[in-house]
C-alpha cells in the first residue's frame, strides 16, 4: 500500500468517477409528473462550461485522492461545491426550451453524488481542522449566506424544486413559520415544565423512577398514533371549555400536534436535568452549604450552572427531533413542511417532496450545529 | 424481605399480563369490541376490518427485524473497521457523519426513497435501516474504544493475533453496550415503521392511518397500542439479555 494515497480520497475519487461519467447530471421532464430523461454533464451544459465543470471535479478528486495539505483540500472542496451549485442553475436555464413553462429540469443522481462526495471531503477537512465552536457557526453562516445569495439571485429559478416553490410561495412561508412555531413552541413548553419536574425528580427520589418510566412509555407510542389520539381529548376540551376554543385549541390541527411534540420532548429534558444534577460534584455542594447558601441559592448559583451543559444536550436532542417530527403534523392538519412532503407523495411529484424535505433537513442540521457549539462553549466555561 | 419479594415478581406479572393481552388482541380482536365501541361514531366498525391485525403485526415485526439485522451487521462492521489501525483515519469523519445522519427526519428519508425504489416495503426498509444504523454504530464505537487497557495488554501478552483479540476479547466485552444500541434502534424502528404506511408499506401504521382518514379513534388507538405494547415488551426482553451478558462479562473478567 503506497502511503501517498489518502484512504478517504480513494472513496471520494471512486464516487466522483462514477458520478461524473456514468450517472446522469440532470433530468429533463416534459411536465412535472412524467418520468424524466437523463442528461450527462456534457449534454446539460454549453460546449464551454461542460468540459470546465468536468475539469474542476476531476482536479478536485485528484487533490482528494493524493495526500495533500489541508488548505488545498479545503479549497478543492469549496471550489467544486461552488461550481456545482452555480452550474446546476446554468444547466436548468440551458435545458429549458425557451417559452416552455411545463418542462421541468431537476438535479439527477450524478449531481447529488458529486455534492455528497465533496461534502464528505469538506466535512473531513473541517473535522481535521478541529475548529472552535464559534468558527463552526461561522462556517454555517457563510454556507447559509452563499445558498441564500444563490436563491435570491434567481440562479436556480429554472430548477424544478424552485418552480414548485414559485407556485406556492405564500403557503411555503406560512407552513414554514407553522413548522418552526410547532418545533420551538413545544420545546419551550417542555423546558418550562420539564426543568422543574427534573429538579423535583432529583430532590424526591421516590418520584424519579415513576416519572421517567411514564415518559419512557410515551416515547414508545408511534408519533402518528399519538397525534391521532390527542384529537379526541382536545376536541372535547374545545367543545366544553369556552376559553380553550377562543385560544385556538381544536380537535384537529395545530393543537394536538403541539401537545404530542411537547409530550415527546419531556423525556430528554427531564432525564437530562436529573442526570445533570446528579453529576454535580458533592464537594461543590458541600462548599456551597459551608458558605451558608440557602437551598434556593445553591440550586441557582451552583447546581444549575454546573448541570447546564448536560441539560442543553437534552434540549439539542429535543430540538432536532421536533424539527423532524413536526413533518408528521401535516397528517392531522397541523401544517408545517410535512404538508408538501405528503402532497408530493400523494401526487408522486418528487419536487414537491423535496420542497418540504430540504428545508426540514436544513433546519435540523443548522439547529444541531448551533446547539453543539453552544454546548461546547458552556461546557468549557463551567470547567474553568 | 417480604415486600422486596412482591416488588421482584410484580414487573414479571405485569409483563405476562401484557403479553397475554397483546396475543389475545391480535388473534381475537372481536373479544375487545365492546371496549372500543364507545370510541366510534355513526356505527363505524370498532375493530380494523380491512385486513387481519395478526398479519399486519407479523409484517410490522418482519420489517423491523430485517432492517435491524441489516443495520446491526453494517454498523458493527463499520465500527470494527474504524477502530482498527488501518481504518483509524476514518474515525473522526465517521463520528461527524453519524451526527449529520441523525438530523434527517424519517419522513424525509422515506419520501425521498420512493422515487428510487417505488412504493411499499422497500422505502420503509431503507429508512429504518439508515435510522437503525446510528445508535448501533455509536454504541459499538463507544464499546470498542473504551475497553480496559490492562485486559487488552494481557491479550496481547498472551500472544493473541489482532483477529483473535477482536473475536475473543473486544467483541464479547463490548457486547452489553452494543446490545444497548440495538435495543434503542429496535424501539425507534418499531415506532418509525408505522410512518412507512404513508408510502403504502404493510405495517400497523395502516390501521392508524385508516383511523385518521375515516376519523375513527378506535382504529388509531388499537394500532398505537399494539405498537407501544410490542415496543415495551421488546425493550424489556432486550434489557434482560443485556443484563445477562453484562453479568457474564463481569464474572469472566472478575476471575
Amino acid at each position: 500500500m503506497t502511503p501517498r494515497f489518502d484512504k478517504l480520497g480513494v472513496v471520494i475519487a471512486a464516487i466522483v468517477a462514477y458520478a461524473a461519467f456514468l450517472a446522469p447530471f440532470a433530468t429533463f421532464r416534459a411536465n412535472r409528473i412524467v418520468p424524466g430523461e437523463a442528461r450527462s454533464i456534457l449534454e446539460a451544459l454549453t460546449a464551454a462550461l461542460g468540459p470546465l465543470l468536468l475539469a474542476i471535479v476531476i482536479v478536485a478528486a485528484i487533490i482528494a485522492l493524493l495526500k495533500t495539505p489541508l488548505v488545498l483540500r479545503l479549497a478543492a472542496s469549496v471550489v467544486a461545491l461552488a461550481a456545482l451549485a452555480v452550474l446546476i442553475g446554468v444547466a436548468g436555464i440551458f435545458l429549458t426550451p425557451t417559452g416552455n413553462t411545463f418542462a421541468r429540469i431537476s438535479p439527477a443522481s450524478g449531481f447529488w453524488l458529486l455534492i455528497f462526495a465533496f461534502t464528505l471531503l469538506l466535512a473531513d477537512v473541517l473535522t481535521r481542522l478541529n475548529l472552535s465552536p464559534l468558527a463552526r457557526v461561522g462556517v454555517l453562516v457563510i454556507a447559509a449566506l452563499a445558498i441564500g445569495l444563490l436563491l435570491v439571485s434567481g440562479q436556480w429559478d429554472s430548477l424544478s424544486i424552485l418552480k414548485e416553490y414559485a407556485n406556492r410561495a405564500d403557503s411555503f412561508w406560512a407552513e414554514g413559520s407553522k413548522h418552526i412555531t410547532l418545533a420551538l413552541g413545544s420545546l419551550a413548553a417542555a423546558v418550562v415544565v420539564g426543568l422543574p419536574l427534573g429538579i423535583l425528580c432529583h430532590r424526591v427520589e421516590r418520584l424519579r423512577a415513576g416519572v421517567l418510566n411514564v415518559l419512557n412509555i410515551v416515547q414508545t407510542i408511534p408519533s402518528i398514533a399519538l397525534f391521532g389520539l390527542l384529537i379526541a381529548p382536545l376536541g372535547w376540551i374545545a367543545a366544553h371549555v369556552p376559553v380553550a376554543a377562543a385560544l385556538g385549541i381544536r380537535g384537529i390541527g395545530t393543537a394536538p400536534a403541539f401537545v404530542a411534540l411537547f409530550l415527546y420532548s419531556l423525556l430528554p429534558v427531564v432525564a437530562n436535568t436529573v442526570v445533570g444534577l446528579a453529576g454535580v460534584p458533592r464537594a461543590a455542594n458541600d462548599a456551597a452549604r459551608g458558605m451558608g447558601m440557602t437551598d434556593r441559592q445553591r440550586l441557582f448559583g451552583v447546581e444549575f450552572p454546573l448541570a447546564f451543559p448536560v441539560i442543553l444536550t437534552g434540549i439539542r436532542i429535543v430540538l432536532v427531533q421536533n424539527i423532524g417530527l413536526a413533518t408528521i403534523a401535516a397528517l392531522i392538519g397541523g401544517g408545517g413542511f410535512g404538508v408538501f412532503v405528503f402532497q408530493g407523495v400523494g401526487q408522486t411529484a418528487m419536487d414537491l417532496v423535496l420542497l418540504g424535505a430540504v428545508p426540514t433537513v436544513a433546519l435540523a442540521f443548522a439547529a444541531a450545529i448551533i446547539l453543539d457549539a453552544v454546548i461546547e462553549m458552556t461546557a468549557t466555561r463551567s470547567e474553568r | 424481605m417480604k415486600e422486596a419479594g412482591v416488588k421482584a415478581w410484580l414487573p414479571s406479572l405485569l409483563r405476562l399480563a401484557l403479553v397475554v393481552a397483546l396475543v389475545a388482541f391480535v388473534t381475537n380482536p372481536g373479544w375487545f369490541e365492546p371496549l372500543l365501541k364507545p370510541l366510534t361514531e355513526n356505527n363505524a366498525p370498532a375493530i380494523y376490518n380491512q385486513g387481519s391485525l395478526l398479519t399486519l403485526t407479523l409484517l410490522h415485526l418482519r420489517t423491523v427485524l430485517i432492517a435491524t439485522v441489516a443495520a446491526t451487521v453494517v454498523a458493527i462492521s463499520l465500527a470494527i473497521l474504524v477502530t482498527r489501525p488501518a481504518g483509524a483515519e476514518f474515525l473522526p469523519l465517521s463520528r461527524s457523519l453519524v451526527n449529520i445522519g441523525q438530523t434527517f427526519p424519517p419522513v424525509a428519508v422515506l419520501a425521498l426513497a420512493v422515487p428510487a425504489v417505488g412504493f411499499g416495503e422497500k422505502p420503509t426498509l431503507i429508512a429504518l435501516f439508515l435510522y437503525g444504523l446510528l445508535p448501533i454504530f455509536e454504541n459499538a464505537l463507544t464499546g470498542l474504544t473504551t475497553l480496559p487497557g490492562n485486559i487488552m495488554e494481557a491479550a496481547r501478552g498472551a500472544g493473541m493475533t489482532g483477529w483473535q483479540r477482536l473475536i475473543k476479547v473486544e467483541l464479547p466485552l463490548s457486547a452489553p453496550i452494543i446490545l444497548g444500541g440495538i435495543r434503542l434502534s429496535v424501539v425507534i424502528s418499531l415506532a418509525t415503521a408505522t410512518i412507512g404506511s404513508t408510502v403504502a408499506a404493510k405495517t400497523l401504521g395502516e390501521v392508524i392511518i385508516a383511523g385518521l382518514l375515516s376519523n375513527n379513534l378506535a382504529f388509531v388507538l388499537q394500532g398505537g397500542l399494539i405498537v407501544a405494547a410490542l415496543a415495551v415488551l421488546i425493550y424489556d426482553g432486550l434489557s434482560a439479555i443485556e443484563r445477562y451478558t453484562a453479568r457474564r462479562m463481569g464474572q469472566e473478567t472478575g476471575h
